[in-house]
């Protein structure tokens, strides 16, 4: 290797690229930092657009104090030039070479140009997005998603509605519900599927994350003081409206998931938030070959994937929450900047951060396995009329057809027989709910293409820039 | 009973059915799993020279015509010609004297000038030598054609079934198979199993050398109608007949039912290698772009690659095993084994109910490469020393 201090690109400034960058740069490594939003932050501490005028953007965060320190950080990294941002840069495809890796990226909002950055080592933090299962009127304007809900408020400030309904599972239900309710909307409900039950059982894991109960219990309070109801073990059944949503129905669940007769009634509401959960997001990772581990990334233990020179920290290898990946971010940052520099590191310099991420791991496992017991039946709430796939407006009647009578046994094939997940979104917003209504397993969707690339762009390649 | 429910295996059973035989499809997987759900659904006769090959497909149009009475729309099968340019005058030479030929054997070939190409395809790009109009080319879904020739055939469809031995009898005929879940006994084994179609001889002691030839495939975003015809560059012809092991990308372009252009497809020789090359997706674009200058500004929404099915001579394996009585090949295809494999159900239907083939079956025949030239052998296990 020539005398240039090593490059490692970073995608994705959320909590874990940028203690990821954060680490690298303070010890030797040049950082590249590719990120598709505006401003550094992620989904968690989205920044509010300049220019809005948010007075008090801290009022929507709570660890306000952990960002501005992420933030005075960079700035310090920025301003000696060991970290460059790029911002509004949609990474497409990270390219392996023989002498490292090219990491191509279209610049925003057009999208219709590409740079290239080469690094020699690449960390992956594109964290996750979101889960929706489909439900009879979920396309119904007025219907968004829980994530999409909090983005507006964090992003644009934007408040989506006057009376809102927050349903489905999962623990981001929690400061959605108490982020629109800050906000001034009315939440007159919030609705989440899984039971008390589900919690219950879990105690002992509960028991050995202090923090995060108290974090629970914060919510919890804050529910009240909005006077939000929350509804365990229900779940929205059909939103209803002719132009927009103008009322839910709600019903209550028996311990198998499904609704129990003569417990549904209608609320009236013009906003619904539904989320089920969030999934990571892989597509650089599987068109670079790495290995996946169930849905997310896999990783050892300094959070380098099987291919050589790409970490992933994040929610890219797992949901976990913003302290999560905070500390896998960490550890790949310093196991990156030893590495690059060629030298062997030392997992001791880092024990603190890799025992929280091994609490929080286990943490959010049971969290995952007590909302993950719930919506089992909301299959068969979905009714055949009911668009599954937005994009192409393929109903679940389609898809059931393709499997019982077209022989399709796997995603990919009722994919093919239907068009479901072949439009614009390429399937990350419908493919759970199409591989639930056809019955098959979630498998990886293989996207060599993180983002659509006009073929002039593909068909003259850009020359990739080493930072100086 | 027919290993494989891809669009051949499909077919296959369609016309065995219709035949009057009963039918069994077992796949490993689900009905188009293979090679059938990665690649396009080009029924060519354009590229074909003048011989065996160009004779199926003539067969296999006709076949898939009047399959499209029935089902025309459920598979989107679409009769819109391709249209094949050449930008120099040299290659327009070379392929008008390829398409004097296919002539002569019964393709309709239409001489296109440079003047009169924009009045087929008014987005093509300007300063072409001409071209050649081929009514008869046409296009079908190919994972929608499979699935809907299986259920018109009424076969016991099985999925998710693994055949893992043919068995024999004492005199070493077929009598069945062995899968992972059971045994399914019949007289007559079908192999459709198209890239892995040498696994399947091999389970009834055979040598069938069928390999794998990697292509990928680029989808844009959906479009109105501009892209009328399958239109491509005269070189492709010289790379589907292609000995070479090297990439080769002179992609045809076309618009599909739905709305995407398909732009495809490479063709490499590197194995069972599903990883992702952006250089052979970038070739891709870059021909695509030469001849429509206006994709441009499209975008590429996804790539999918598949593994051709080929035999050392490009032709397919269609017919009786002589080695075993009783098994019947009907595998690969390489990059036509849509287009041929309505002519090949046809075929191998004549065959299992002891009628006589409408074509000469002697070029595919299965065993064909048991009597190659001993050299033969030396070119596939090349030496490790050589590069
Ligand atoms: C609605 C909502 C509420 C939440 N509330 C809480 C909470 O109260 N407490 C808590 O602990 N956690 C909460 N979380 C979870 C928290 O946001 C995540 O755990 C955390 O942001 C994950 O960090 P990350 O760095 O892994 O990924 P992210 O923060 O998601 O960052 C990934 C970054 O990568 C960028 N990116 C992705 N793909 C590309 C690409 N191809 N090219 C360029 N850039 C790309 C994205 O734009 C993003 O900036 C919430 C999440 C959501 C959606
Ligand atoms: C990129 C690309 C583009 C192409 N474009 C075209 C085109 O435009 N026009 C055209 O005509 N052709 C095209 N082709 C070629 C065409 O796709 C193939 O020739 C055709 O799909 C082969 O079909 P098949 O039924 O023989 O094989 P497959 O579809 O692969 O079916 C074989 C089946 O056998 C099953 N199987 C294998 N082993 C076993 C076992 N032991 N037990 C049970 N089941 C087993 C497999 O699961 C599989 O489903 C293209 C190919 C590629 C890769």
């Amino acid at each position: 290797m020539t005398a240039h201090r090593p490059v490692l690109a970073v995608i994705g400034a959320g909590p874990a690229g940028l203690a990821g960058a954060l680490a690298a740069a303070a010890r030797g490594v040049r950082v590249v930092l590719v990120d598709s939003a505006a401003e550094a932050g992620g989904q968690f501490y989205r920044q509010p657009a300049r220019g809005l005028g948010a007075r008090r953007p801290q009022a929507l965060h709570h660890q306000w104090r952990t960002w501005e320190r992420l933030r005075t950080g960079l700035d310090t990294h920025l301003a000696a030039a060991r970290v460059t941002h790029l911002s509004d840069r949609h990474v497409w495809c990270v390219e392996r070479q023989s002498d490292g890796l090219t990491v191509h990226a279209l610049i925003g909002p057009e999208q219709e140009e590409s740079v290239a950055v080469h690094a020699d080592g690449v960390l992956l933090a594109t964290g996750g997005y979101e889960k929706v299962l489909p439900f009879p009127g979920w396309t119904l304007p007025g219907v968004v998603t829980a994530g999409g809900a909090q983005a507006l408020l964090k992003g644009g400030l934007v408040l989506p509605g006057r009376t809102a309904v927050v349903a489905g599972t999962g623990p981001l239900l929690l400061p959605v519900a108490t982020g629109l309710a800050a906000a001034g909307a009315q939440v007159v409900a919030l609705v989440e599927s899984a039971g008390p039950a589900d919690f219950t059982r879990r105690a002992r894991t509960w028991a050995g994350a202090p923090t995060k109960l108290a974090e629970g219990a914060v919510y919890a309070a804050r529910l009240l003081r909005h006077r939000v109801a929350v509804t365990l073990r229900h779940a929205v059944l059909e939103a209803h409206g002719t132009e927009r949503l103008e009322s839910v129905t709600v019903a209550a669940l028996d311990p198998e998931g499904r609704p129990v007769p003569g417990t549904e009634r209608r609320v009236v509401c013009d906003t619904l938030a539904v989320g089920h959960g969030l999934l990571p997001h892989t597509d650089l990772a599987e068109g670079l070959g790495c290995r996946l581990d169930g849905p997310g990334v896999s990783v050892d233990d300094e959070q380098r994937t099987d291919v050589p020179g790409v970490w992933a920290a994040g929610e890219t290898t797992g949901i976990g929450g913003s302290a999560l990946s905070l500390a896998e971010g960490h550890i790949a940052g310093r196991s990156a900047a030893a590495r690059l520099t060629g030298t062997v590191p030392d997992p001791r310099e880092w024990a603190p951060a890799a025992r929280a991420r091994t609490g929080l791991r286990s943490f959010f496992a049971a969290l995952d396995a007590a909302y993950a017991a719930r919506p089992a039946r909301w299959t068969e709430q979905v009714t055949d009329e009911t668009v599954v796939c937005r994009c192409e407006e393929v109903t679940a009647g389609a898809v059931r057809e393709a499997v019982g009578t077209l022989g399709a046994g796997d995603l990919r094939t009722v994919k093919l027989l239907t068009r479901a997940g072949m439009g614009w979104c390429q399937g990350r917003m419908c493919e759970p709910g199409v591989a639930g209504v056809a019955g098959c397993a979630l498998t990886p969707a293989r996207r060599s293409l993180a983002r659509p690339v006009p073929l002039g762009v593909l068909a003259a390649p850009a020359d990739p820039s080493t930072p100086q | 009973m027919v290993v494989g429910a891809g669009m051949v295996g499909a077919a296959c059973a369609l016309y065995a059915a219709r035949a009057g035989l009963d039918v069994i499809l077992v796949d490993r997987g689900p009905v188009a799993g293979g090679t059938t759900g990665a690649g396009e659904g080009n029924l060519l006769v354009s590229d074909k020279e003048p011989g065996p090959e160009l004779q199926l497909a003539l067969l296999s149009a006709k076949l898939w015509g009047e399959l499209a009475q029935e089902m025309g729309a459920a598979v989107e099968y679409e009769p819109k010609g391709g249209l094949v340019v050449a930008s120099t005058p040299a290659s327009l030479t070379a392929l008008a004297e390829l398409a004097a030929g296919q002539r002569a054997a019964g393709v309709s070939a239409v001489r296109v000038g440079a003047d009169q190409l924009h009045e087929l395809e008014p987005y093509l790009a300007r300063g072409l030598a001409g071209g050649v109009l081929y009514p008869q080319d046409a296009q079908v879904m190919p994972t929608l054609a499979a699935a809907h020739l299986v259920r018109a055939s009424g076969a016991r469809l099985q999925t998710g079934r693994t055949v893992v031995q043919v068995l024999l009898d004492t005199a070493g005929a077929v009598r069945g198979v062995r899968t992972d879940r059971g045994d399914i006994l019949a007289p007559a084994v079908v192999n459709a199993a198209g890239t892995w179609g040498s696994e399947v001889a091999a389970l009834a002691g055979v040598r069938l050398p069928v390999l794998p030839r990697r292509g990928f495939v680029l989808v844009t975003e959906p479009l109105p109608r501009r892209v009328r015809h399958k239109v491509y560059a005269a070189d492709y012809v010289a790379d589907v007949a292609s000995d070479s092991a090297a990439l080769q990308t002179s992609p045809v372009v076309e618009g599909t039912a739905a709305g995407p252009v398909l732009i495809g497809a490479s063709r490499e020789r590197v194995g069972f290698d599903r990883s992702f090359s952006l250089p052979v997706v970038r070739a891709l674009a870059a021909g695509a772009t030469r001849l429509f200058p206006f994709l441009e500004q499209v975008r590429a929404m996804r790539t999918y690659l598949g593994f051709r099915p080929y035999l050392p001579d490009h032709l397919p394996a269609v017919g009786p095993d002589p080695r075993v009585p009783g098994l019947f090949h009907a595998c690969g295809h390489e990059g036509a084994g849509i287009g041929l494999a309505t002519g090949t159900g046809h075929l191998i239907a004549q065959t299992l109910t002891g009628r006589r083939p409408e074509l000469d079956l002697a070029p595919f025949r299965p065993d064909r490469f048991d009597r190659a030239d001993p050299l033969d052998r030396f070119a596939e296990e090349a030496p490790p020393w050589i590069p």
